[in-house]
């Protein structure tokens, strides 16, 4: 998880530039995208993914838990992708239709994504703008606590921790919330800091308004574009981490299923020549996380065009 | 034969935003040992003329028109020769010795490492001789402090470094490219006296880059005043801070503050300097001119009006002198 | 640069003594843990567990015994699946596989991804810029549990060129797949970083000196701009470096090497929990190691942070 902090500063520099400026950011920021085709082309597929995800079950002729018995037991030949018995991205081991679950699959792969990415919102902002905000002891000791955690190999205690405690959704919600909002906490952090000596602050600090407030009025505001970046491009790598765990059995358990764990099946039966179960679950896969890094790095472009 | 003589120079950049005209139909001329100030505001396209005569330019530069050193044409000219040429026999001191200089290297490699390439001194050698030039630019305790990294000196410190580095193969032509912008007033003359100081013993040309007319009034014996990469005048210094007869040149120095004038005298040009992607057609100065007229939509040439004086205006001589 | 030394490894020390914690706290508390009777052991492991860690003990006496095992002795404790085996005899015997295709995917994600970032730095712009760029924009979508099944689906199903899977004591044939698989994206990532990086190094002021001085363009990169453009690289290599030996987890399973990794996994769907542990934290204790290499390296590169 490597993000590029000049940049992430550079963005924050140019929100308190314009907040002090009155400039509309936002609205330049808009245009810019919209003239990005990279950018452009990844909201597009992430559109495209999204409604997927939520109408895809409507053209489903088949449920993702029902079994075809027709198919079951000569998958190799007769389970291929076919208009003819419904299952348009054919059928998986069992005879279960992929379409829908691939359908399944995008959703709580979507979900997690989303969960996590917004756990790091939420915790991140409050963690780092606090201690950037307070300062001092408390700041040393609350990022020092940051570095400790980063240097853990956090997958392997998410295994620990999911193994523990039980495979289920919310396990993996609060394991992979548990480690996404570290590094977002010190890019908040950091930029509170410096905002923190600008003037508009300063001056709202000798009015007497309350740290609270000012966390949550001037200073939150002006991170909204590092947020916005930071969260959009931790979405598909909280979907890659998810991927990896159920790509090792580890994860969400049947009757669920996610893009990972459809690409675990189509990964273990490559030998028997059904490639479609690894290709669309595969496709899917590819799409998402496209469609996400393309869109981060087209707002982090529009919000901070300096090198373009 | 001069040293340096540069003909209908022209330097563009090719950006997002359109192309830029830095530098249009530039001549100019220097002899040895000559002192030559370039005066002009920033984006008069005064570093990108230094910058093409080293061949020094950003990669999006393109380049017309001809630079011949020493009767040998350089514009363009491959890395082999212009290597050759780099540092030997044309040197440059550019304007932030804060960043010019290498931060992950310590100084006593930086510096040996330009005569080890060009004198093929030993480690050893080179070493001892970068020490002596540190000394003559009065660094103190140069043989200790030749072990720092360049974060461990002060501004006016790195730029006697800097300068130091830049003579080490005593070049025919020394550049100096806002040598003193990037330092503390105080400093700023200590690093004059010791540029004019060497300029005296080694003798070598030298081209003066500035904004600041005070700089060049003590230093050169030339003036060249460039606006919107075009020369607007050319004289000797005494003449042309005497009685400037260009407009811009008027403008500039009025502008500098004057303690034997007093203060009403100094006023800023009105105005803007013009955004090089999209320069005013003619005189790029007739925007902010309070001489304009009509014809300054064509560019005037530069013509000699005497006492070794070139100028590019319409206007007469006593019109814009009065 | 000693004193700065000291001060990184005072902070991997605790880093690693609460890694080591935690993790026994979370197997202490966890439901069916070997410390709860929900779970019924074999009598036997029971008694190693007994032996090993009293426990009747206080929690904090069975870390302490956990933590000065493993201090002094290098010692994990037993299995809870197997009655004869200890941690460490399981450890011992995937850790040499892993460690041999993780060092080598490691040296070849560093070499290939540097050489690439560089060469499309310094020829911008050109055909072998376009597919260095468009390999690491590729790459971010190939991480190793996709790059694996591709591959044996490409050189071993379709082309019939390399074994599936197995280790046969690190043939060559047998090391190629996983190596790709495990280096591919962070060699792209790598080779990302270091391009823009050194675009924008090729930039900076010192290195127009350098150009100045009449040093050929070779020793100027060489020389001069290789130094800062590998910074943003070399703090990568700490979460690079944490990656793979994750990614090996996934390498170990699908290519049947025989790794670490395949105990790891092995252990979780068995619930041993000690071993799990133990590998954890030498996978920690690695991770910690390796970014003290790299503060020291940045340190040594960058004299400004040498406080």
């Amino acid at each position: 998880m490597v993000h590029d902090t000049q940049r992430m500063d550079a963005i924050a520099e140019r929100m308190a530039e314009d907040e002090v400026a009155g400039r509309s950011l936002w609205a330049d920021a808009r245009s810019r995208f919209v003239k990005n085709k990279a950018a452009m082309f990844g909201l597009f597929l992430l559109i495209f993914v999204v409604l997927f995800a939520l109408f895809g079950s409507h053209l489903a002729q088949w449920s993702n838990e029902e079994l075809d018995y027709n198919v079951m037991g000569v998958v190799a030949q007769e389970g291929g992708p076919s208009m003819a018995n419904g299952h348009y991205f054919g059928v998986d081991e069992l005879g279960r239709d992929l379409f829908a679950r691939t359908v399944q699959g995008t959703q709580v792969s979507l979900a997690v994504g989303f969960v996590g990415a917004l756990v790091a919102v939420v915790v991140g902002t409050i963690y780092g703008a606090t201690a950037g905000y307070v300062g001092g002891r408390v700041d040393q000791i609350m990022m020092r606590m940051v570095d400790i955690l980063m240097a853990i190999p956090y997958m392997f205690v998410l295994i620990l921790i999911l193994v523990m405690y039980g495979r289920s959704m919310i396990a993996l919600f609060v394991g992979l919330g548990l480690i996404s909002w570290l590094e977002m906490s010190r890019i908040v952090r950091g930029q509170t800091l410096s905002l923190k000596n600008r003037e508009f602050i300063e001056a709202a600090r000798a009015t007497g308004v309350s740290g609270v407030t000012i966390i949550r009025r001037h200073i939150v505001p002006n991170l909204l574009g590092v947020i916005a970046v930071y969260a959009t491009l931790l979405v598909p790598l909280m979907i890659l981490t998810e991927s990896f765990i159920s790509f090792l059995g580890l994860g969400v358990q049947e009757p669920l299923t996610s893009l990972g764990a459809l690409i675990s099946e189509g990964a273990g039966t490559i030998a028997y020549g059904t490639i479609w179960q690894l290709g669309f679950p595969l496709l899917f896969f590819c799409l998402t996380l496209f469609g996400f890094f393309f869109v981060g790095d087209g707002l982090r472009d529009a919000l901070d065009p300096k090198d373009r | 034969m001069a040293l340096l003589d540069i003909d209908n120079l022209d330097v563009a950049f090719d950006t997002p935003d359109g192309t830029v005209h830095a530098v249009n139909g530039l001549s100019l001329s220097l002899d040895r040992g000559e002192t030559l100030g370039i005066v002009g505001e920033s984006g008069s396209g005064k570093s990108q003329t230094a910058f093409a005569i080293l061949g020094l330019l950003a990669r999006n530069g393109r380049t017309s028109g001809s630079i011949k050193f020493d009767g040998e044409e350089i514009l363009n000219a491959p890395p082999k020769v212009m290597n050759r040429i780099r540092a030997e026999r044309i040197a440059i001191i550019f304007q932030d010795p804060m960043t010019s200089l290498n931060p992950y290297m310590k100084i006593s490699d930086q510096m040996a490492e330009v005569l080890m390439l060009h004198r093929g001194m030993s480690k050893k050698n080179a070493l001892a001789e970068a020490v002596r030039m540190l000394d003559a630019v009065r660094i103190p305790g140069a043989k200790d402090r030749i072990r720092l990294y360049p974060h461990e000196f002060s501004g006016g410190m790195r730029q006697r470094v800097m300068i130091a580095m830049s003579l080490l193969c005593q070049p025919d032509l020394l550049i100096a490219d806002e040598p003193t912008t990037a330092l503390d007033v105080t400093v700023q003359s200590q690093i004059m006296r010791l540029l004019q100081e060497l300029q005296a013993e080694f003798g070598m040309a030298t081209m003066l880059i500035t904004h600041d007319l005070g700089v060049v009034a003590g230093f050169c014996e030339r003036v060249t005043v460039m606006y919107g990469g075009r020369i607007m005048e050319r004289a000797p210094t005494d003449p042309l801070f005497g009685k400037p007869t260009h407009p811009y040149t008027r403008g500039l120095l009025h502008a500098v503050p004057r303690v034997d004038q007093g203060q009403e005298t100094m006023q800023a040009i009105p105005g803007n300097p013009p955004n090089m992607a999209r320069p005013p057609k003619g005189c790029p100065f007739r925007p902010r001119c309070a001489f304009a007229g009509k014809d300054c939509a064509v560019m005037p040439p530069l013509e000699p009006a005497g006492d070794g004086r070139v100028r590019a205006c319409h206007r007469p001589v006593e019109e814009v002198a009065a | 640069m000693l004193s700065y030394s000291i001060k990184r490894l005072a902070l991997a020390i605790p880093t690693l003594l609460i890694l080591i914690v935690v993790s026994f706290v979370l197997m202490y508390a966890a439901p069916g843990g070997p410390f709860t009777s929900e779970r019924e052991l074999p009598p036997e492991v029971l008694a190693n567990l007994n032996a090993k860690y009293g426990l009747d003990q206080p929690l904090w006496r069975q870390i302490l015994t956990y933590i000065w095992g493993i201090v002094t002795e290098f010692d994990f404790g037993p299995s809870f699946i197997y009655k004869d085996r200890t941690v460490n005899e399981i450890i011992a015997q995937g850790f040499p596989v892993t460690l041999t295709y993780g060092l080598l995917s490691f040296v070849v994600a560093v070499v290939v991804g540097v050489t690439l970032g560089v060469v499309a730095a310094i020829r911008q712009n050109s055909v072998l810029d376009y597919f260095a760029v468009g390999i690491s924009i590729g790459a971010q979508v190939l991480p190793n549990f996709v790059m694996a099944p591709i591959l044996v689906l490409t050189f071993t199903l379709w082309l019939g060129w390399l074994p599936g899977g197995g280790w046969q004591g690190g043939q060559w044939e047998y090391l190629i797949m996983p190596v790709i698989a495990l280096s591919t994206s962070f060699m792209a990532s790598i080779a990302r970083i270091t391009r823009s990086s050194m675009l924008e190094t090729l930039n900076m002021n010192h290195i127009r000196t350098a150009r100045a001085k009449g040093l050929p363009e070779r020793r100027v990169i060489l020389r001069h701009a290789l130094k800062p453009a590998m910074l943003p690289v070399i703090s990568y290599l700490g979460p690079a470096f944490v990656g793979m030996i994750t990614g090996s987890v996934v390498v170990d399973v699908y290519f049947s090497t025989g790794g670490i990794g395949k105990a790891f996994v092995d252990s979780a769907l068995n619930r041993d929990y000690a071993v799990m542990m133990g590998v954890t934290i030498l996978m920690g204790a690695l991770t910690i190691f390796f970014n003290l290499v790299v503060d020291i390296l940045y340190g040594w590169i960058d004299p400004k942070i040498r406080y």
